[in-house]
């Protein structure tokens, strides 16, 4: 092969692509309207990732600044004690609010997975791209309601004549909205629950999406057990979406009800039950945490077999342990109110099945390691987040195993080793697994090289920052440090000093991360085809894709068998051996 | 347009990223069954909350859902069946090509629609009327802090309630006639309370042993309390906490309409407590119905719309996808109504 001056588009042989025809999904419509209209699923995950990552932006303005008043043990933003918890309240609720409707859940799904489904289908889009565009725009108008939140508390600091205008502002009830707390607060809960009430129809119309997408869009020889594990992590997710989602709508339809008509259905003054809302709440919540953490295993199921140069071992087995994670999660919603006075029986059989959701997820990270086993592992950026993920992902959920223990639960209930739990799920791995995508598709996405040296420096910062942020929160836990206040005593001083350091650790590497994707934009250099050696369908077109995804459409050969490429030094990337593929030069032929 | 699609016909209807039409029509229908999927589950989450409303205070039902009007209830649902079936028809109809059938079968289901939400009107209409309405601004039993926010009405709508019982009474104690049948809702309730006295007593003996055997503590959910709830939940909590735990009071109206022979349960034999969440009724009849009403509103306009696009001819045996979506849509929204009626209207 001749030598390429300048890095140009080339195709999966390596052969570079004629300038004129190279047709790519970011030059094909020019203007804002080619954006905003769009039904192409790879514009709209790309939107979704701006807004996304705003959102991901203003949660971790809040994380910092709860962070930074824990630095001390009395108050440290305000010397009055009122203002002071008023204010923490309102952080670390709006912290948890915006971080979980408006990040976590939406992250792996609506970016990664929107831009990358279709295309490992082989197929030109979702089965809805109309339906796709309007959950875009729910997500919109459910932010636009946070946003609302947020501003009239700020206005409301800054001018306390409007409170009597238009009524509190801000949000102060921790994102779960418990019952009675959030029907008397007197800050914006009907405004907040409005949004997280749209939010959840973007995740509806997204599962929905998906599901049949993948149920009618699979191309001619990709069998059920020959999908990306990513689509079967997606499929879990979606089912959990669409059953889960609705009974948050209602519960918080109910809520909006109680304070606008009094609808007495959770006010105990009315004859309601509280109790009733947290099981509500939790009936969704709890599944969330697997809408969560889901397309996260799906995520690093591809890293781990394509960066060991490695079948994936055990696909069934990793693609149903997905099933019965979301199937197993509906169930164990109780685990959360084991000190709300449910009846005991019921704590306990919760308790029971807490654990069981121990071996499907235990199924998962042993066969990842084992597909690791005897691999030529290279350590890119992408599998080093996935094997942050492993890592992080076996503390996280063993740790829920303790919690999950009725006895030990009922101790550490409400305290900071809940808190270090969940954030060692929810991010140390599915931020982990959602880095480990970008990193991954990034080059697929943009048709940008990054600078693997940076990018590898941002993952050392926030791993390290991560674990010296949330570990010794374990320890304040066990020592009894509750969640949620302000201020402490004097004895969990120094776990506090540690963990707000390493946030701020934490919070350079995000920013590393951040520069590196946006470095690559302005400066990165042309990657090929399959710059990685992959073998799922996403990687069988040019970097990035053309609008219509695919010029020809590929034949669907198991994503695992990487045996059909061979690295080609000079385009730094993968090409297709024709010899080795009989089936696809047939198609070529055809 | 991808060069592989470019040389072969290419149905009008026919989206780019589906192969076939009938893998498009099969998509769409998946969605829509999924999407019904979580209708359902919304739905389901209020009849739950219906349901635990009910069960922990049956006396409020009881004695509110006099209020509604059954024949209209009936009226509606046997509206709501004939809608359901001429939109099954029209869906047969634009499967065989018969565009005069299809046309006629959606403007009857249509109208369909449009009677349901006139009566729904009337009968909201009544509950302005009668001081029973959603909110607390017109809801003669609404009550803040234990005092009804509207007094002045009170009387007024607990008379109209009154006249609705006499006049219902009347008649079931007719068809009792006919049938030799002597069930009230008050003697069904008191043969319960019989039962739940026992289990109480049984109970009651239990912990006081309890009491004895340890010195008593603090009446607080403690590791350290000896005080046992007999309830689990928040009902185990308002046993320590509410001064009139002596009695199931959700038996306590029927027990007074037994024994003032009344067929029903009245307002007088509530106790004040009780007359308070009367109101609570109105608000879940409210939630349910608005939330009912307003998807039978969105199949309206669904329906308004292919209704719309099969006058102008735009299904065939071909291509009757949205006729067929719709048409699961309406069954679904039909069926839920189905579930709301005797939810609602018909409680003894």
């Amino acid at each position: 092969m001749s030598v390429i001056p300048k890095p140009a588009v080339t195709d999966i042989f390596g052969k570079p692509v004629d300038e004129q025809k190279a047709d790519n999904y970011l030059t094909h419509g020019r203007g804002i309207l080619s954006w905003l209209l769009t039904l192409d699923h790879k514009r709209i995950g790309i939107m979704y990732m701006v807004l996304v990552l705003a959102a991901f932006f203003l949660g971790g303005v809040f994380a910092i600044v709860l962070r930074t008043e824990l630095i001390t043990p009395n108050e440290t933003f305000f010397a009055d004690a009122t203002t002071n918890n008023d204010f923490y309240n309102q952080s670390f609720t709006l912290h948890g609010a915006v971080m979980v409707f408006m990040f976590i859940i939406p992250a792996i799904p609506a970016i990664l997975g929107n831009f990358m489904l279709p295309l490992m289908l082989g197929a030109k889009d979702v089965a809805f791209p109309r339906l796709n565009l309007l959950s875009l725009y729910c997500y919109l108008a459910g932010s636009a309601f946070f946003l609302w939140v947020l501003g009239k508390g700020v206005l409301n600091i800054l001018f306390p004549t409007l409170v009597g205008v238009w009524g509190g502002g801000g949000l102060d009830t921790g994102w779960t909205f418990y019952t009675p707390y959030s029907t008397d607060s007197t800050t914006a809960v009907t405004a907040a629950t409005a949004g997280a009430f749209v939010l959840g129809f973007s995740s509806i119309l997204t599962g929905v999406n998906f599901i049949a997408s993948i149920h009618m869009l699979r191309p001619k020889g990709m069998g059920w057990f020959r999908m990306p594990l990513f689509l079967w992590a997606l499929y879990a997710t979606s089912i959990i979406q669409i059953l889960a989602t609705p009974v948050l709508a209602i519960t918080l339809l109910l809520l909006i009800a109680e304070r606008t008509l009094n609808v007495g259905i959770f006010d105990p003054a009315l004859g309601g039950d509280p109790v009733l809302y947290q099981h509500f709440f939790w009936f969704y919540s709890h599944p969330a945490v697997y809408i969560m953490i889901l397309p996260a295993m799906g995520v690093i199921s591809e890293v781990i077999s394509v960066f060991s140069r490695k079948h994936i071992f055990g696909y069934g087995f990793i693609a149903m342990s997905s099933l019965a994670i979301a199937i197993l999660g509906f169930l164990v919603w109780g685990h959360h109110m084991f000190t709300s006075g449910q009846s005991a029986l019921l704590s306990a059989v919760f308790s029971l099945i807490t654990m069981t959701v121990a071996i499907p997820s235990a199924i998962k990270v042993f066969n990842w390691l084992t597909t690791m086993y005897r691999g030529s592992i290279l350590l890119a950026t992408p599998m080093l987040y996935a094997i942050g993920f492993i890592w992080l992902f076996t503390i996280g959920g063993l740790t829920g195993v303790f919690l999950g223990a009725l006895s030990v639960d009922l101790h550490v209930h409400d305290t900071y080793f809940v808190v270090a739990h969940f954030h060692y799920v929810m991010v140390g791995s599915t931020l982990f697994a959602f880095l480990a995508g970008m990193h991954y598709w990034w080059p697929k996405m943009f048709g940008k090289t990054y600078s693997e040296k940076w990018a590898k420096i941002g993952f050392w910062l926030i791993f390290a920052g991560f674990n010296l942020t949330f570990f010794i929160q374990f320890v304040a836990g066990s020592q009894g440090m509750p969640r949620r206040y302000a201020t402490y005593p004097d004895q969990f001083h120094i776990y506090h000093v540690i963990s707000t350091l390493g946030s701020y650790v934490l919070t350079v590497g995000l920013f590393v991360a951040l520069g590196v994707w946006i470095h690559s934009l302005i400066y990165g250099r042309q990657t090929p085809a399959n710059p990685w050696g992959a073998n799922a369908l996403e990687w069988h077109t040019t970097s990035p894709p053309p609008h219509h995804n695919f010029n020809k459409t590929p034949p669907a050969t198991d994503p695992y068998d990487y045996s059909h490429w061979t690295y080609d030094a000079e385009l730094d990337g993968y090409v297709l051996n024709e010899d080795n593929e009989p089936e696809e030069a047939e198609a070529a032929h055809a | 347009m991808s060069t592989a699609n470019a040389d072969h016909d290419h149905p009008a209807h026919l989206a780019h990223h589906f192969d076939t039409v009938e893998q498009q029509f099969d998509s769409a229908k998946l969605g829509m069954w999924v999407f019904l999927a979580t209708e359902i589950l919304m739905f389901g989450g209020l009849f739950c909350a219906y349901a635990v409303y009910r069960g922990n205070h049956p006396e409020v039902f009881l004695y509110a859902h006099h209020f509604l009007d059954t024949f209209w209830g009936a009226f509606n649902t046997v509206v709501l069946l004939v809608s359901s079936f001429t939109m099954a028809w029209g869906v047969r109809a634009a499967q065989l090509g018969q565009k005069n059938i299809l046309v006629l079968m959606l403007l009857l289901t249509f109208l369909g629609g449009v009677g349901f939400m006139v009566v729904k009107a009337v009968e909201y209409y009544g509950k302005w009327e009668h001081a029973t309405f959603a909110g607390p601004w017109n809801n003669a039993f609404f009550n803040e802090d234990g005092q009804f926010v509207h007094p002045d009405k009170l009387e007024d709508t607990v008379a109209y309630g009154a006249k609705k019982m006499d006049k219902k009474a009347h008649a079931v104690a007719h068809v009792d006639e006919e049938l030799g049948l002597h069930d009230t809702d008050a003697e069904r309730l008191v043969e319960k309370e019989t039962q739940e006295e026992h289990a109480e007593q049984h109970e009651a003996a239990e912990a006081q042993d309890a009491a004895v055997a340890a010195a008593p503590g603090p009446p607080l959910p403690t590791d350290h309390s000896d005080f046992k709830p007999a309830h689990n939940g928040p009902g185990g909590l308002s046993d320590m906490f509410m001064e009139d735990g002596a009695a199931p009071e959700a038996f306590v109206a029927a027990a007074a309409a037994s024994a003032a022979g009344h067929t029903f349960v009245t307002w007088e034999d509530l106790d004040n407590r009780q007359k308070g969440l009367v109101s609570q009724f109105f608000q879940i009849y409210f939630m349910m119905t608005g939330l009912h009403g307003l998807h039978v509103l969105i199949g309206m306009g669904l329906i308004g719309w292919i209704l719309f696009r099969a006058a102008m001819g735009a299904f065939s045996p071909a291509y009757f996808t949205p006729v067929d979506l719709v048409g699961l849509y309406w069954h679904l929204v039909d069926l839920i109504w189905i579930f709301l009626f005797p939810l609602l209207y018909l409680i003894h």
